[in-house]
């Protein structure tokens, strides 16, 4: 096996007593598309923010290339940077244009020039069809716009993977379609992806591997033919019964 | 000598117009220089009370922020507590009691409008920064921006813009207050007012003339601010651009 990405291992988070996340293990190679499945509650969000340091946890370990991110002297803020995050409700900043989104995290933490960091935005903007919106500002753009501008975003940090937490979720129904597409593309151009999803045709068609949680642990981690095919655990079949529409 | 009150007005303008525009100027940029101290003043409190707690582990930070903290506590309590007029008195003879330090009259009420309204503002500020909304932060954390780099990329410039209504109504506040500083004879609007009625005992007219001053100041400077405003907020159109604009657009 390659060098993973990420490793997670024995990976526990506790908000007070309750138990979030249980004996967290898994890792990401470069390249994988990972679908996270599961009901709501269950501990995917609280994952992917453990994750990315978001949360502190509250046990175990996260390795980044067999570095202990949770080590007093790791380097955060290039870790963050190589290993993005993007958010069901976009968090776009408020502040700034689509462009500036793109190029004020670029210059401030890969302290990248201005004519370097705006002409990298462009080139993810485009490639999420939103270059003609770069000087719209958050609030002038529908959520799907908004959505992909935040996956530019993401992107002009040349991260090594993504983590996306139900980046469909907030949206209208109309507007999933864009995202998707954007994100389809991503997994064919090799991508590392980490993706808490609601969207099983995404989970089934896109992913390479799948995850299915149930209250903070990891009941099953296979490939999309085995989960969606023939899942050895029933917990995982009850849920995918639940989830996906009857086959006629 | 005038008999009505309408021939009085007239009258006491024509004699005293220079004094009581002299007085209206100083009261309004006193005011300014206050309101911009203070502001300063109130985004320093607030950046230093919303910086987060560091772990226990870091004595010395950690035991050097929470005394900080408590000071500003202290101080936005103090000036928030008590009368601007005994504000006044106390800053200008104390300085000058234990201090021996006799500050022109200029200065003892920068210190003074600024430490009040500083205490306003770091309250004003610190609620304008938590209404921020948190997904705003996380995204900056994700993206391996510092508290510093997301305080003044991200959440500041929101905060400020959010209340920026209330700073402008402190402004407001303080063409008004600043008329208390009378009290350590500085010759603002209110000042002069007293100086004029004096002369013919016509209290009534003379206040009446300064009431009106009043009014078309804070008016004025309320219509100004609403613009401002409006003009921070940035064009409330974008225009969609081709992608071959990309070369010449700004
Ligand atoms: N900051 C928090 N404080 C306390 N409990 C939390 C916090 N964040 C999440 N939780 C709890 O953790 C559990 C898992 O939440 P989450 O990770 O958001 O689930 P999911 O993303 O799978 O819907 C939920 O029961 C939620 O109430
Ligand atoms: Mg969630």
């Amino acid at each position: 096996m390659a060098d993973p990405i990420i490793r997670v291992e024995h990976l526990s988070k506790k908000f007070g007593t309750n138990e979030v996340l249980k004996d967290i293990n898994f890792s990401v190679q470069p390249g994988e598309v990972i679908s996270i499945i599961g009901v709501s509650g269950t501990g995917k969000s609280t994952l992917l923010r453990c994750i990315n340091l978001l949360e502190q946890p509250t046990s175990g370990n996260i390795y980044y290339h067999g570095t202990d991110i949770l080590s007093g002297h790791f380097d955060l803020a290039h870790y963050r940077a190589k290993v993005g995050m993007v958010f069901q409700s976009f968090n776009l900043f408020n502040n700034l244009t689509v462009l500036e989104n793109c190029v004020v995290p670029q210059m401030k933490v890969l302290k990248r020039s201005r004519e370097e960091a705006e002409k990298i935005a462009k080139d993810y903007l485009r490639k999420v069809g939103m270059v003609q919106y770069r000087n719209a500002k958050p609030s002038q753009i529908s959520g799907g716009q908004k959505q992909r501008a935040a996956i530019a975003r993401a992107l002009s940090m040349d991260p090594e993977a993504i983590l996306f937490d139900e980046p469909t979720s907030a949206l209208d129904p109309e507007l999933i379609g864009e995202v998707l597409d954007v994100m389809k593309n991503l997994a064919a151009s090799g991508l590392t992806m980490l993706v808490v999803t609601h969207e099983m045709n995404f989970a089934r068609d896109i992913s390479n591997r799948v995850i299915f949680m149930e209250s903070g642990e990891v009941v099953e981690d296979d490939t999309p033919e085995v989960i969606f095919g023939n899942p050895k655990v029933p917990r995982t079949r009850e849920f995918l019964n639940r989830m996906l529409p009857k086959e006629e | 000598m005038p008999k009505t009150f309408w021939e009085w007005i007239p009258f006491l303008w024509k004699s005293y117009w220079p004094l009581l525009l002299k007085g209206a100027w100083t009261s309004l940029y006193l005011s300014f220089l206050g309101t911009s101290i203070g502001f300063i003043v109130g985004l320093l409190v607030a950046i230093v009370r919303t910086i987060p707690d560091p772990p226990k582990t870091k004595k010395v930070r950690y035991w050097v922020l929470k005394v900080v903290k408590a000071f500003l506590v202290a101080y936005i309590e103090v000036f928030r507590g008590t009368p601007l007029m005994v504000q006044a008195m106390v800053i200008y003879y104390g300085l000058m009691k234990f201090a021996s330090l006799r500050l022109p009259l200029i200065v003892a009420s920068m210190v003074i409008v600024g430490s009040n309204t500083g205490a306003y503002m770091a309250e004003i500020m610190r609620s304008g920064i938590i209404s921020v909304d948190k997904g705003q932060t996380e995204a900056a954390v994700s993206l391996g921006m510092t508290h510093w780099q997301t305080m003044s990329s991200v959440i500041l410039p929101q905060a400020i813009r959010n209340v920026l209504p209330s700073v402008g109504n402190e402004f407001v506040v303080n063409v008004k207050d600043t008329s208390v500083l009378n009290v350590i004879a500085v010759s603002e609007l209110y000042f002069v007012g007293k100086s004029a009625s004096g002369t013919y005992l016509k209290y009534f007219e003379v206040y009446t003339i300064v009431a009106v001053m009043y009014l078309i100041m804070t008016s004025t400077l309320s219509r100004i601010l609403k613009h401002i405003e409006k003009k921070m907020d940035g064009p409330s159109e974008y225009e969609v651009l081709k992608e071959e604009e990309d070369e010449n657009d700004g």
